[in-house]
């Protein structure tokens, strides 16, 4: 009979509005501007409305979730230890070249120091494609959550600075508690395993 | 490995066999395949097509030896039957590259030669419309050829020098203006350039002229521009269309709008700083390009290289995962080309949405992956997610493809506008190089995942999808088929996914690459995606090229268009399945 797939048709369509209806009963208030509600939409057997009403209702990020880098400093006494050595490693992995970085120098000597004088990162070239998070031998650089960076003016708005890009060891154990903990216990056998090397020559 | 070199040596040597005088084998260090004498061209093809049953020529591309003051083109053929790649090469000096067209043996070149000679200004003698592709008319230049230099050029080969130890940030557009670095041909001036004729404004397209026409009656045909800004092109893509009434006689597809020289930027970047940008090219399918990439590096780097078993898993389940977001897409957004508005694009997001979900969660990004390293892929799958993946294609991706094939399959007004328009013969589609969904719809069932399979899709039970009438509809539909044979792939793979290592031997940040070449080709959604890279021993590739499923599917389109009406044009287009960001790379 003619007509018959465009009947079957507004059949799916009209099960999609009624479905939308249903998990708004089942759910109740829970259903829109709740994490369980939005986290609820995600899962693999999500019905009727699927749309996030951004920015009341946000997606969680995965931790693995990646965006223009950042630095990490630790804390120690108040007093900030920049993670980074101004290696150099990150400027060179960089597939669209927009790290910057001037090698301290000691002022007497004029040898160079294992710390950046100036780290810039030109985030309107910055492809976000983690590579220098990944390849930085220190965990001094690494992929930040914060995505919303929209600003009214690109030349100096969106260069990136050392004082920007800084932040602390405790916001990185934030975003990425498992990678911070599994970096951490890297960290403590290896001191271990120095421990037990020195303990042996001495 | 050795088995399959074996055959191949097999083969070529029974070719120079048949042409002692014109052929021999390419001998340099790390190189395969054929040299043959621009001269014998055209006899060789013909009996190779014809003889040997290489019938499909599915990569045309160029490679500029500069130090040797040699042009070099490199074929890439099979045989729609099955088996591995023949390499075929020609090589011509520098100062005078003329090469014989074979676009008269294999149409499925006009494109690839257009954009070799565009970009590398090699010259192919025969043509019927050799004229650049991808940049504008009044382009300066070659620009992959080695000595020519782009707007703002910053050096040879990354990472450049002045960023470390001694790194002051500017912005390039502040140090180099543009149009002080740009070069224009003598006596052009583009702010003062005005098109001054209708016959320029179509110059380089369909001609107006009504040759067969009745002579004592002056008429024109109609011209209709469908684009470059048009909905229903999927991006910034032109078709021109020659018209007698409403039916199409004559058109011409324009592209390169969103030319950035992905290729001449590949060269300049090191091997790992391409990886994320293949994701750029066909921006749906990230996955797929990175695994298309990898193989042919990998092919480079040699044996120990190659990736751990749940690397190859984890490739595999990703791999298809995108193949099935694409289709969804593909099916979305068709149906909404056909004037179904929104509505199932709507529902095909939604799944897509759920996949990318998975993405994000194993690479950090939804769509720009980057998650294939040479040797494996860089993170492991995070708690949670073997899991949802099972549920997804245990549970609800064959549950949403049932939907997806009720709700507009069997509709009368999608299969009155879809049977019987476009169609594209097998022979014809052979003839084009098209591949992928257009190629099996046209009722050719070569899928590279089983004709020559690579990573470990020899182990899966899949069927290789295909349709016969080789209309609209057929490639409407195979998207639907290909779905449910990737989700049986997918039940597999995540039932075998073994534990243990993802990454073998990952290669320092820094690190030379063999000398060579090699072509690495996976079936993307979309097609064959293929790579093919020259390594001269350094950093960085000596040639990076990348073969563009629908750049070339698009070949086809006139074919499909002739004599169908202006109102299909928007469908047949919808029924390729192209992404410009891989079209004009
Ligand atoms: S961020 Fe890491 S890789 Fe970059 S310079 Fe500092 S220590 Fe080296
Ligand atoms: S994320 Fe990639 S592009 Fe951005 S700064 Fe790091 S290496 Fe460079």
């Amino acid at each position: 009979m003619k007509g018959q797939g465009i009947l079957k048709g507004l059949g799916v369509t009209l099960k999609h509005l009624i479905d939308t209806y249903l998990e708004d009963i089942k759910a109740g208030k829970d259903r829109y501007y709740t994490e369980e509600g939005v986290r609820q939409r995600m899962t693999s057997d999500t019905k009727g409305i699927f749309t996030v009403n951004y920015p009341e209702e946000r997606l969680p990020l995965a931790e693995a979730f990646r965006f223009v880098p950042f630095l990490v400093y630790d804390e120690e006494d108040g007093e900030q230890i920049v993670r980074c050595t101004a290696c150099g490693i990150c400027s060179k992995v960089c597939p669209s070249q927009c790290i910057w970085i001037t090698r301290a120098e000691d002022p007497e000597t004029g040898k160079p120091l294992k710390t950046p004088a100036e780290f810039a990162i030109d985030i309107d070239l910055c492809m976000n494609c983690g590579y220098c998070a990944e390849y930085c031998p220190f965990d001094a650089i690494k992929m930040d959550h914060d995505f919303e960076l929209a600003g009214y003016e690109r030349m100096e708005a969106n260069i990136h600075l050392k004082d920007r890009l800084l932040k602390p060891a405790s916001y990185y154990a934030e975003i990425r508690p498992l990678n911070y903990a599994l970096e951490q216990k890297a960290k403590a056998e290896l001191a271990e395993r120095k421990a037990a090397r020195r303990a042996k020559v001495d | 490995m050795s088995e399959q070199t074996a055959v191949i040596n097999k083969i070529n040597q029974s070719i120079i066999n048949r042409f002692p005088d014109w052929v021999r084998e390419d001998e340099r260090e790390g190189y395969e395949g054929l040299l043959v004498e621009a001269a014998h061209l055209i006899p060789f093809m013909e009996v190779l097509r014809d003889e040997f049953g290489y019938d499909s020529l599915t990569s045309v591309t160029g490679v500029d030896y500069l130090p040797e003051e040699k042009m070099e083109v490199v074929y890439h053929l099979y045989k729609s039957t099955g088996g591995s790649i023949l390499v075929v090469k020609v090589q011509v000096p520098r100062s005078s590259p003329v090469i014989p067209s074979l676009v008269g043996l294999y149409p499925g070149a006009a494109f690839q030669e257009r954009e070799a000679w565009d970009l590398l200004g090699i010259r192919f003698e025969g043509h019927p419309n050799l004229k650049r592709i991808l940049m504008w008319e009044g382009f300066e230049g070659h620009p992959l050829r080695k000595d020519w230099v782009e707007a703002f050029f910053e050096g040879e080969f990354k990472p450049y020098e002045d960023r470390w130890p001694e790194g002051k940030v500017s912005k390039i557009e502040t140090d180099k203006p543009l149009g002080k670095n740009i070069n224009y041909p003598e006596g052009f001036n583009p702010e003062t350039w005005i098109p001054d004729a209708k016959e320029l404004l179509f110059q380089g397209t369909v001609s107006l002229k009504t040759e067969d026409d009745d002579p004592g009656l002056e008429t024109e045909h109609l011209v209709v521009n469908l684009g470059p800004q048009h909905p229903s092109t999927h991006g910034v893509f032109r078709m021109v269309a020659k018209l007698e009434g409403e039916t199409v006689v004559d058109l011409e597809p324009v592209m390169g709008y969103l030319h950035r020289n992905h290729e001449k930027i590949g060269e300049r970047n090191t091997f790992s700083m391409n990886m994320p940008y293949t994701d750029r090219l066909d921006y749906f399918c990230s996955m797929s390009n990175n695994f298309g990439y990898a193989l042919s590096v990998e092919k480079l780097l040699g044996e120990k290289y190659q990736p751990p078993e749940r690397a190859q898993y984890i490739r595999v389940i990703m791999a298809e995962l995108t193949r099935i977001l694409n289709h969804f897409m593909a099916i979305g957004f068709f149906l909404n080309d056909l004037g179904a508005y929104f509505t199932p694009a709507l529902y095909a997001i939604k799944e897509r949405e759920l996949i990318l979900d998975i993405f994000e969660a194993v690479s950090g990004s939804r769509m720009m992956c980057n998650y294939f390293r040479f040797g494996g892929v860089v993170r492991d799958l995070p708690e949670g997610i073997e899991e949802h993946i099972r549920k997804m294609v245990y549970e609800r991706l064959p549950r949403q493809i049932d939907e997806m094939d009720r709700y507009l399959v069997d509709n009368e007004i999608v299969v009155s506008r879809c049977q019987g328009v476009g169609v594209l013969t097998p022979e014809q589609a052979i003839a084009y190089s098209a591949a992928g969904p257009v190629l099996r719809a046209s009722g050719v069932p070569y899928d590279i995942r089983r004709a020559d399979p690579y990573g470990i899709y020899d182990r899966f039970d899949f069927d290789v999808a295909v349709r016969y009438h080789g209309d609209v509809y057929d490639r409407f539909l195979i998207k639907y088929d290909e779905v449910r044979q990737s989700i049986r792939i997918l039940q597999q793979a995540i039932d075998g996914l073994p534990g243990g290592e993802i990454l073998a031997n990952k290669p320092a940040y820094k690190f030379r690459m063999p000398k060579g070449e090699s072509y690495g080709r996976v079936e993307g959604p979309k097609g064959e995606l293929g790579f093919y890279i020259v390594s001269d021993g350094t950093n960085n590739p000596w040639r990076y090229h990348v073969r563009a499923p629908s750049f070339i599917n698009l070949t086809g389109l006139r074919e499909m268009s002739l004599g169908e009406k202006i109102a299909d044009l928007v469908a047949i287009l919808g029924s390729i399945d192209i992404v410009l960001g891989e079209v004009d790379r």
